[in-house]
């Protein structure tokens, strides 16, 4: 059998597992899901409208910038449907229509095509969006639409029956007026998203049996929100206070969905434990001392501006050479040098 | 009691019904092809001629060098041609083509090496020589070197019987059809190293071999038994040093480093049937399997034999191979050729029609850190993989890319589908190249100043 055979020649390995990029995102998008049925039951369909608004203007601007520059198409990735929903997801459900579209324009063309596209960005493209339309449109995203107060879908403007979100009341220093229980299902005002802490907290479970996340980021920055909260309550009940902080604003969308942006976090163990402190530090910084009610975009947009620099400095130890090793040579080193 | 090492996968492992399947010993083709180099070190001098009549187990060549095993004909008749041919590698080696006359006349000196011989650890280490043995893992290392290079730095021999890639069960067949011969092989080693101890480390999916191997093995042998946890790469030696014994080798270091030695388990066998029955390496047991195979086979095959007649004897293919690999699908190599023989190191064939490494058309690093997560290495692929792209060598060297092992697990994982392992595999090419051009050009300016 000398007849001429085709062979593939190529480098091992010569086999790969099925999880590819596309497969993540849609885990991922699953995973924010039960956050949107909450969203819809708390606010009404109007949620979802504006989730399905953001979420059409992110694939449409991913897939026109890599059309304009004849680039590859990337939206079989699914990655910009996730940006969609995430920058609905931090926008009140009374926002008007065209405020997501302009916060996915700067997501997606600026933040996240312009380095490169998906993996290449240095700033989470749904929060740098976020931040975007909140420092230009202050006065239209200040505030949220009372809880189950529908709002009619056909509202262009902002002129919903509004309410204090709990933060407010954070900020202020006191306890807000609501109860425990509502806080963690989501009956209370806030961004569309994040109200549910239940709903979020399931998503990101649900990611963390997958693989999709390694819970390292999330628990050291829920963690350390916990710890500061608890140990300075500004004179309200620790426990309480530390709870209300948890619940309110928007650390569990932060903490689950934001921080572990892969493009945008860092991939040591070691330095996703830093990266999670700093966010969660940053975030009660914010809170207790800054003029913003919430801290938590913020806190990540800074830490993710880190993300290199905490990579390069928490390099795993090296096979081979153990922490005693590294110390006497070390040593010796001083040694020879005196 | 065993460690772990960091990371690592969980592929499909593939292994039924191949490891239902009994070893046969397949008829030697009518003519082998037997590369001088069949083993990692110095090539060996052809010591035949055209025109000359050799016999089983006639040494047709050898070598001064110490890194370096002697070679055997593998069938006894004519030799037609001393030329370069093809070998799996790619490369062209010198080769000693044999016509089989089928009679395979044993040379004289195919015999069992006596009791008193055997007690005698350099007449072992002679004789382990003499027959050619290497590596049997793949790696090809000459085993006798690999002992007296380790002499009085190594007190635990590790017998590695991981067989952790995918579909190959070359390794399980001979354990659970030698026994006996695996274990009087590892005491034969132990005898050549002069230890007292030998830990025979088995995956645990091989749960009947473990237990047969438990039945046999006699309580003051010095052998342990040692089930580990099926992860791949738990057969890559620094890995298997570390399950077993929680040491890890020294970067750039060799295992007797840490005071081991690691064997294969196929080494030990062909070590006993040296001693015993006085055969030296020429065949070796290849699990021949893939999906263009219609049923998966265990052959004793005698090196030399040409890839296809492999093929051919199992069957022939049920459909068009799309790939062909020597050895197994995480670190086996892609032949081109089949009319490449089978060498000392090749522990299994496998063929498939379809390509099962999902390549598409823009890999894409997303950051997932998968690959972080999975290297056995303690390594970061994602940036060695892009310090490489850039050729940053300083890039490449804070990320200690020459520490990779080449096990495939971070490509296996990437979602991106990169080509990690290519990558670096490149980049240490590119580093040694730099490294010999930056020699030359000191010893140039330094010849240029002495003069």
């Amino acid at each position: 059998m000398a007849e001429n055979r085709k062979l593939t020649v190529s480098s091992s390995p010569h086999i790969r597992s099925a999880q590819d990029t596309r497969s993540i995102m849609l885990d991922v998008i699953i995973a924010l899901s039960p956050a949107l049925l909450v969203a819809v039951y708390v606010f009404g369909l109007r949620a979802l409208v504006l989730t399905c608004v953001s979420v059409a203007a992110s694939v449409f601007f991913e897939w026109a910038y890599r059309k304009l520059m004849k680039k590859p198409s990337s939206i079989g990735d699914l990655s910009a449907v996730i940006t969609g929903m995430l920058i609905a997801y931090c926008l009140p459900a009374n926002t008007p229509y065209w405020i997501p579209v302009i916060a996915a324009f700067f997501a997606i063309v600026i933040v996240k095509q312009l380095y490169g596209g998906i993996g290449k960005n240095f700033l989470n493209p749904a929060l740098a969006g976020r931040a975007f339309v909140v420092a230009s449109w202050p006065a239209l995203l200040a505030l949220s639409p009372a809880p189950l107060g529908y709002d009619s879908i056909f509202n262009f403007g902002s002129d919903a029956v509004t309410a204090a979100t709990p933060m407010a009341s954070l900020h202020a220093g006191s306890l807000p007026d609501v109860g425990i229980l509502d806080m963690f299902l989501g009956k209370i005002g806030g961004s569309l998203g994040e109200v549910s802490s239940f709903a979020l907290l399931v998503g990101g479970a649900y990611l963390v049996i997958r693989k999709i996340i390694c819970c390292r980021i999330p628990v050291s920055y829920i963690l350390t929100v916990a710890v500061l909260t608890f140990i300075f309550p500004k004179g309200n009940n620790n426990l309480q206070w530390m709870l209300y902080n948890l619940l309110g604003g928007g650390l569990m969308l932060g903490a689950i969905f934001m921080a572990t942006d892969y493009s945008t976090s860092p991939v040591t163990p070691k330095g996703q434990i830093i990266f999670g402190i700093g966010c969660g530090l940053l975030t009660v910084f914010i809170r207790y001392f800054g003029s913003y009610v919430e801290g938590v975009s913020y806190a990540i947009l800074i830490m993710n501006v880190c993300v290199w620099l905490i990579d390069k400095y928490t390099l795993p130890r090296r096979f081979g050479v153990t922490r005693e090793d590294k110390r006497s040579a070390k040593k010796s080193k001083e040694v020879a040098a005196q | 009691m065993s460690f772990k090492f960091h990371g690592g996968v969980h592929p499909p492992d593939k292994k039924s019904p191949a490891d239902k399947t009994q070893v046969i010993p397949l008829n030697p083709p009518s003519l082998v092809v037997i590369p001088m180099s069949l083993h990692i070190g110095a090539p060996c001098r052809p010591a035949v001629k055209v025109g000359d009549m050799v016999k089983l187990g006639q040494k047709i060549g050898d070598s001064d060098a110490p890194v370096s095993a002697p070679i055997h004909a593998t069938v006894s008749g004519k030799v037609t041609a001393v030329e370069p041919r093809l070998t799996p590698a790619g490369t062209m080696v010198t080769s000693v083509v044999i016509e089989n006359d089928g009679m395979d006349t044993p040379c004289e000196t195919m015999v069992p090496h006596s009791e008193e011989e055997l007690s005698d650890p350099d007449a072992i280490v002679a004789l382990i020589r003499e027959a050619g043995i290497v590596g049997m893992g793949g790696a090809t290392f000459p085993t006798a070197f690999k002992i007296t290079s380790g002499k009085g730095k190594v007190d635990t021999v590790i017998i590695n019987g991981a067989e952790c890639e995918p579909y190959i069960t070359s390794d399980y067949r001979t354990m659970l059809e030698h026994p006996e011969e695996v274990l009087g092989g590892i005491r034969l080693i132990m005898k050549a190293c002069g230890v007292s101890r030998a830990i025979f480390a088995i995956e645990d999916n091989k749960a009947d071999a473990i237990a047969l191997l438990k039945s046999k093995n006699s309580e003051n042998s010095g052998i342990d038994i040692l089930p580990l946890k099926t992860l791949y790469p738990q057969g890559a030696e620094k890995q298997l040093i570390k399950t077993v014994t929680g040491l890890e080798v020294p970067p750039g270091g060799l295992p007797a480093a840490v005071g081991c030695a690691v064997f294969n388990c196929f080494t030990a066998y062909s070590v006993y049937r040296a001693a015993y029955e006085g055969r030296p390496a020429i065949e070796r047991v290849v699990t021949v399997a893939g999906s263009a195979m219609e049923q998966p086979k265990n052959y004793l095959v005698r090196v030399g034999t040409p890839l296809e007649y492999v093929f051919e004897q199992a069957g022939g293919f049920i459909k068009e191979p799309h790939k062909v690999i020597m050895g197994g699908p995480m670190m086996g190599v892609a032949v081109h050729d089949l009319s490449v023989p089978v060498i000392k190191g090749t522990n299994a064939l496998l063929a498939f029609c379809e390509d099962e490494t999902r390549t598409v058309e823009n890999p894409t690093c997303i950051r997932c850190g998968k690959c972080v997560e999975v290297c056995p290495m303690n390594l970061l692929p994602l940036y060695m993989y892009m310090y490489e792209q850039k050729d940053d060598y300083a890039g490449m060297e804070r990320n200690r890319l020459t520490d990779c092992i080449e096990c495939g697990a971070c490509a296996y994982n990437c979602p991106g589908r990169l080509h990690l392992t290519h990558s670096f595999r490149a980049g240490k090419a590119k580093i040694a190249a730099r490294a010999a051009a930056e020699k030359a050009r000191a010893e140039a300016t330094k010849a240029a100043t002495t003069v």
